[in-house]
């Protein structure tokens, strides 16, 4: 059949059909640097809000990191950083039935999706 | 956590309803909230091909930024550059809400076993391309990514807004550069046409094909994922593009483009799907390199990464043991 | 659906506007609105030459880090290497503009049309002979560690330097040296974190490490050398004799290093000025072919 194609990836058309033959590759099992969540307080009077996540060897480096990827290295703004790893949630759901039975980390559901690789639309 | 198992017996058919409910109400799911694999899978493919995107999208620009023609030029392109990386990140970023994880995205990014927009396979020749670049590549993703701020997936949704904030500044500054150049020498003047002409046409396929050759859609749109559909938003982005170009003083390359009076709308000539397909699977100018990039990236710096790993951890247990 | 969003709309409006997400604002002539009279008893062609030494520096620095942009490690490393790059550009063009405003231009007036920029016809029309950079920033940046210990060499020299000339008595210096301490300080700590991590990682960062601190060290042997006109303008009160900065940037260097487990080699017998006389290795000229090709192609043309 035809390459399966949508635009749906915001930047444009993406194709979802048959892959293009994949070529043998040395496996790439590096593991990546944790993860952090980064909370910014834009200025003095407001709370520090969550704004994104980035990775990052320890605290340092991810202070920095977010220091300049989200304030853009705005002097006066305030950084948190935390691995979301160590965050422990309660949701406003929590007790609700219809809450997801799986997971306690806010930011990341446990469940790594590896999907096979010759399942059509994928 | 200890769930109870009165929760695990619940029918998912109950969830399912909830979650309905939820997109029916235009309300956000968030990450912990039961979703639908098939959303989960829809949501994780086009989001990592959208940071792909960002983040193979820095390189046909990145390839102008030692050889930008002023300083202040290269400042501008620098930073719109490092923006696009923050965008890649952004979303990255998001896709990892829902269970993905970067490394291995951008694994299978590197290994094609996930694709980015095929606009980036086009080589950049002159220094206009940058300008018609923001002006209708990125006027393009504007175009798609703004109903995206709406998305029924809150991380992607917020994710957008950002990105959309610095995507309209980068259309602005790309259409600056334009003027600036149509308004400079005879040389410059055609270098703007000349990109004109080669962007033209693979703008327009940024949309995706036709409405009725465009299986996934319905059920996107059916899930908030995607807010209107490619054809929808491809005759959007004619009909703002088509008043610029004049103001501009660019031809756009297609003698059947005018506008019907009829419907207001600016119609049209025919696309060449069949060179989309072939850029998409792979063939296009530059695709070979684009990946090449990323894999360098990657390998040749491995060693850094494990370094700084290495570090953190023997600090953490000085620190421990302190 | 608007709650959600609020999040968003609050640290816009914390920072004023769109200007903050979208980094790349303000990007116009350089020393718009400044008052550019040289102070009296200043020699002003000294001056202008000055600025190009300081320029040429930042400039040639930018060049080399932009490199990594799309090659760098990580993500967060490539935002981090083009906000180092993005600050050193600002400077150059600063500087460029002082020399400009005091006329300094050289040969490259004579090459680029009345219609371009001061400091875009001193980096795009001079001639290697006529740049004012030190060789230390114009070696190759080799591999990521070369990259961070001579970011960091050259971030704690030009950090000690500018610290001294927020005293400059021309204030127009003075004033772009008080902007970029700030700036070199990130750039020496994001350089100093990495020589730490790389030392004091694996066994082949550290090996990699210690072969960039051996490569870089040589290059050392003549920035702390001043040319004549760095002592006359010293003597005024102008500029920052390097001399005088050694042994601080001394100590800085071989703390980081010895902190990172690598061993710093002996400081360099002080050299004569090459660079900042105009004699440069060949990377330059392959550098300038690079960043001026296109300028030059065009020199009737404005961007």
């Amino acid at each position: 059949m035809s390459t399966d194609v949508t635009a749906e990836g915001g930047h444009g058309a993406v194709p979802t059909g048959p892959e293009v033959p994949v070529e043998a590759t040395p496996a790439a099992s590096r593991r990546d640097w944790p993860l952090y969540e980064v909370f910014v307080r834009g200025k003095r009077g407001i709370n520090h809000v969550h704004v994104g996540s980035l990775h990052a060897a320890d605290d340092e480096m991810a202070v920095h990191a977010a220091r300049d990827l989200y304030t853009r290295r705005n002097e006066g703004v305030s950084i948190w950083v935390v691995q979301a790893a160590d965050i422990t949630a309660s949701s406003p759901d929590e007790k609700d039935p219809m809450f997801a039975p799986s997971g306690d980390k806010v930011y990341r559901h446990p469940t790594f999706y590896e999907i096979p690789e010759n399942v059509p639309h994928m | 956590m200890s769930t109870p198992t009165v929760e695990h017996s619940l029918d998912e058919a109950a969830f399912h309803e909830h979650f309905d409910a939820t997109i029916a109400a235009d309300r956000r799911i968030e990450p912990r909230d039961w979703m639908p694999e098939g959303y989960r899978r829809t949501l994780i493919r086009q989001i990592a091909q959208h940071a792909h995107s960002e983040i193979i999208g820095m390189q046909p620009e990145g390839d102008w930024l030692l050889a930008a023609p002023s300083l202040r030029r290269k400042a501008i392109l620098l930073a719109k550059v490092q923006d696009e990386a923050g965008h890649g990140m952004y979303l990255y970023s998001a896709a990892e809400t829902l269970g993905a994880d970067r490394a291995d995205l951008t694994d299978k990014l590197i290994e094609r076993k996930q694709k980015y927009s095929s606009i980036f396979n086009y080589a950049t020749l002159t220094y206009a391309d940058v300008g018609v670049i923001g002006w209708l590549v990125d006027g393009a993703a504007i175009c798609n990514q703004v109903p995206l701020c709406r998305s029924s997936y809150g991380p992607y949704a917020r994710a957008m807004i950002r990105i959309c904030k610095e995507e309209s500044f980068h259309q602005r500054q790309g259409y600056e550069l334009l003027m600036t150049m149509m308004r400079g020498t005879p040389a410059q003047r055609a270098m703007v046409q000349d990109a004109v002409d080669r962007w033209w046409w693979p703008s327009l396929m940024m949309f995706g094909p036709p409405d009725d050759d465009s299986p996934n859609s319905a059920q996107s749109m059916a899930w908030g994922i995607k807010r209107h559909s490619n054809d929808e938003l491809r005759q959007r982005f004619v009909d703002m593009t088509v008043p610029q170009a004049e103001f501009l003083g660019v031809t756009l390359p297609d003698p059947e483009l005018r506008l019907d009076p009829e419907t207001g709308h600016h119609r049209f000539g025919a696309i060449d799907w069949d060179e989309f397909k072939r850029v998409i699977s792979g063939d296009g100018p530059a695709n070979a390199e684009r990946i090449a990039r990323r894999r360098a990236a990657r390998d040749d710096n491995a060693w850094v990464t494990e370094a700084a790993t290495a570090y953190a951890t023997k600090h953490a247990a000085r620190k421990h043991s302190a | 659906m608007a709650h959600e969003e609020t999040v968003y709309e609050a640290l816009d409006h914390a920072s004023g506007g769109d200007g903050h997400w979208a980094f790349g604002t303000g990007f116009d002539e350089p020393l718009a609105g400044v008052d550019t009279t040289v102070p009296e008893g200043i020699d002003p062609a000294d001056l202008g030459e000055y600025c190009l030494m300081l320029g040429d520096d930042a400039l040639v620095l930018a060049q080399q880090l932009t490199r990594w942009v799309t090659a760098a490690p990580e993500l967060e490393e490539e935002v981090a290497v083009a906000n180092v790059a993005l600050d050193l550009l600002g400077q150059a063009r600063l500087l460029l503009a002082r020399a400009g405003s005091v006329g300094v231009l050289g040969r490259a007036r004579e090459q680029a049309t009345e219609s371009i920029p001061d400091e875009d016809a001193l980096a795009y029309f001079r001639d290697p002979d006529e740049y004012r950079n030190t060789g230390l920033v114009e070696a190759p940046n080799g591999d990521f560690a070369r990259t961070m210990v001579r970011l960091l060499a050259a971030a704690t020299v030009r950090l000690a330097v500018f610290a001294r000339l927020r005293d400059s008595r021309d204030p127009v210096l003075a004033a772009i040296a008080a902007k970029g301490v700030n700036e070199l300080a990130y750039h020496r700590d994001h350089a100093a974190r990495w020589v730490l991590r790389l030392g004091d990682g694996t066994e082949e960062s550290h090996r990699r490490a210690q072969a960039g601190v051996d490569t870089v060290w040589p290059l050392l042997d003549d920035v702390c050398t001043a040319t004549d006109l760095e002592v006359r303008l010293t003597a005024a009160g102008v500029a920052v004799d390097p001399a005088d900065v050694r042994d601080e940037v001394s100590d800085v260097l071989t703390q980081v290093l010895e902190r990172a487990t690598l061993t710093a080699p002996d400081w360099p017998a002080a050299a004569p000025p090459r660079g900042r006389r105009g004699e440069h290795t060949p990377e330059l000229a392959e550098l300038l072919t690079d960043l001026q090709g296109l300028a030059r192609q065009h020199p009737a043309a404005t961007w």
